[in-house]
């Protein structure tokens, strides 16, 4: 029983039954490559799988538990990456035809502390290209498909990180969230995701987007394994400077004791307005009732700036992009043009021919906000309302502990349905967008299903390094909540 | 709302070669994204100091010592072109 059904399982069970030698290291990966084999033709999760780096792993893991060595909490738990950080000597792609064929060099510090506590690398999962975009649909490679249902998007730009959880290739996985890249596609998928505060987790070995914003963030099908991902992957590192030196607080337990009794919860009056789906407005209604029946006051809150997040974003994001991606040149790594005689029609014909449709609007968008007469136009100006609504955040956590809101305007919506309008693309993000312009923690949680069956997910924001507060109240939630949030179709094949 | 030789130009400073249909897309495209950016002007950020980036960190030193971190070889392993263990780019200049 314990073995044939091993994928539905949790990053808890399947490290429990690791640690007590019912289970081993070798068979979970067995089980899980066994899920992907019959999973992966309908979903499309992955851009690679990474066996002998996972049967490398299981094979170290099995010898140091039968010589009766200490492992952790995360041991032998399976783990998909975000094909947009390092894992050495494996492709990093972006989902981009530019580094198609890049291998990269060294490994993230991120996936470093996995590997160093005995998680299991199983593969790289696809995403928006260089995580620009909410549908997934901008990868050069595939088109992920919502396990709920295959023809809505998983959203994005984490959407291979997200279906592959949702549909139980693997317990957790690794996203990035620069405008709410692991928040909007867990909500999509019914899973839970988190972006943590920005500096929590080291971004050294993610390949940069925008560099103020980005953060390394977990998937799970349930709070505690997010708790535990987050706890491994946390803390100082040197190589990166935006990292912060803070001691990283014991989650598991926190989350496991932390009650929401007389917790002052806010709900976001901005984003219950206009634009917001009616059966996510409902289902944010319902959720009230939930926290009030744990004994939280909610309050509506106002931050009057938050109207602004996404022209901010579109910003900032796209202006710290085309700083970032001018590395992309084809001369020290990635696609070259054929043929190219000199220097410049090279790099002008390589970028042109290596990038696809979005990532050039950004590019342009954002060399047009920072060049020559317009910088304080555009960029100077985006970064003063950043200011203003960092100073909403601040202010308003004074008066309350968290803050709630839905995480997406709707639930997944059909392929191909917004991309050729970018800008209802980016209009999406609204909710999501302001925690990464303030650098805050937010979780999205699965609160319902709309009348398609089609998740819903709900937003939790935190001040500046409170994960432990989010946890404890997505935690508690989640059990009060108690929806099914199990992807029947994808349960483990018999 | 952004002019076709606006667009050229900025695809110039971004050494992209765009397509004639690219130029005419990003053209509309790009002047309906910044027709909604426009609504920041509404707000009034006088005396209000940019925001770079959420924390408060300026200027994080370490010392300066020299170490190996790649063979030549890793690095120009991801090379699209290389010679006699260096990158080669065609020649620069007219």
């Amino acid at each position: 029983m314990s073995k044939s059904n091993l994928t539905e399982k949790s990053a808890k069970e399947i490290n429990r039954l690791f640690l007590n030698k019912e289970i081993s290291a070798k068979e979970i990966v067995d089980a899980v490559y066994k899920q992907i084999e019959i999973v992966e033709p309908q979903i499309q999760a992955l851009n690679s799988i990474t066996k002998d780096l996972a049967y490398k792993q299981a094979g170290e893991l099995d010898k140091k538990i039968s010589k009766g060595e200490k492992l952790s909490s995360i041991a032998g738990v399976p783990i998909v990456v975000k094909d947009v950080i390092c894992v050495k000597t494996y492709p990093a792609t972006c989902s981009s035809k530019i580094l198609e064929n890049f291998i990269a060099p060294y490994e993230a510090a991120s996936t470093n502390k996995l590997w160093e506590a005995g998680a299991i690398c199983i593969g790289k999962s696809n995403m928006d290209e260089f995580a620009m975009g909410s549908s997934t649909e901008n990868s050069a490679f595939k088109k992920t498909k919502n396990p709920w249902n295959l023809n809505t998007v998983p959203g994005g730009s984490s959407g291979g990180s997200a279906a592959s959880v949702a549909s139980m290739e693997v317990p957790v996985s690794l996203g990035t969230d620069t405008g709410g890249s692991v928040r909007q596609p867990a909500s999509f998928c019914g899973v839970v995701g988190l972006k943590p505060t920005y500096g929590r987790v080291s971004r050294f070995g993610l390949i940069a987007f925008a560099s103020s914003l980005d953060q390394i963030g977990p998937f799970s099908r349930n709070v505690y394994d997010t708790a535990l991902v987050l706890q491994h992957i946390s803390g100082y590192d040197l190589k990166d400077s935006t990292s912060l030196n803070v001691e990283v607080p014991d989650y598991i337990n926190k989350i496991t004791t932390t009650s929401l009794k007389g917790k002052k919860i806010g709900l976001i009056k901005e984003l219950m307005g206009d634009g917001i789906d009616s059966e996510v407005k409902k289902s944010i209604e319902a959720s009230v009732k939930i926290f009030n029946n744990l004994e939280a006051e909610v309050v509506e809150v106002s931050l009057p700036n938050v109207k602004y997040s996404v022209p901010i974003y579109y910003i900032i994001a796209t202006a710290e992009a085309s700083s970032n991606l001018a590395r992309y040149d084809g001369v020290k790594y990635g696609y070259r043009t054929a043929g190219a005689k000199e220097l410049l029609p090279m790099y002008a014909k390589t970028r042109q021919e290596g990038f696809g449709a979005e990532v050039k609007r950004r590019i342009m968008l954002g060399t047009y906000a920072l060049s020559s007469g317009y910088y304080d136009a555009y960029y100077k100006k985006a970064q003063q309302v950043r200011k203003l609504v960092a100073q909403d955040f601040l202010n308003t956590f004074e008066k309350v502990d968290l803050l709630i809101s839905p995480t997406c305007p709707t639930t997944a919506f059909e392929f191909g349905s917004r991309v050729d309008d970018p800008l209802s693309m980016y209009i999406s993000d609204i909710a999501t967008i302001p925690a990464n312009l303030a650098g805050l923690p937010a979780i999205s949680i699965p609160c319902g299903f709309d009348s398609r069956k089609l998740p819903i997910g709900l937003q939790i924001i935190a001040p500046s390094l409170s994960e432990e507060l989010l946890l404890s109240a997505a935690y508690s939630f989640e059990y009060a909540c108690n929806i099914n949030i199990t992807c029947r179709s994808f349960l483990t094949a018999k | 709302m952004l002019s076709k030789q606006q667009v050229e130009h900025v695809a110039k400073l971004a050494r992209l070669s765009l397509t004639e249909d690219e130029v005419e897309l990003y053209t509309k495209q790009l002047s309906k994204i910044l027709d909604y950016i426009d609504q920041l002007n509404e707000v009034n950020t006088k005396g209000i100091e940019p925001m770079t980036q959420p924390i408060p960190t300026v200027n994080v030193m370490r010392e300066d010592i020299v170490k190996k971190q790649f063979d030549r070889s890793e690095v120009l392993r991801n090379a699209p072109y290389e010679e006699y263990g260096f990158f080669r780019v065609p020649k620069i200049g007219e």
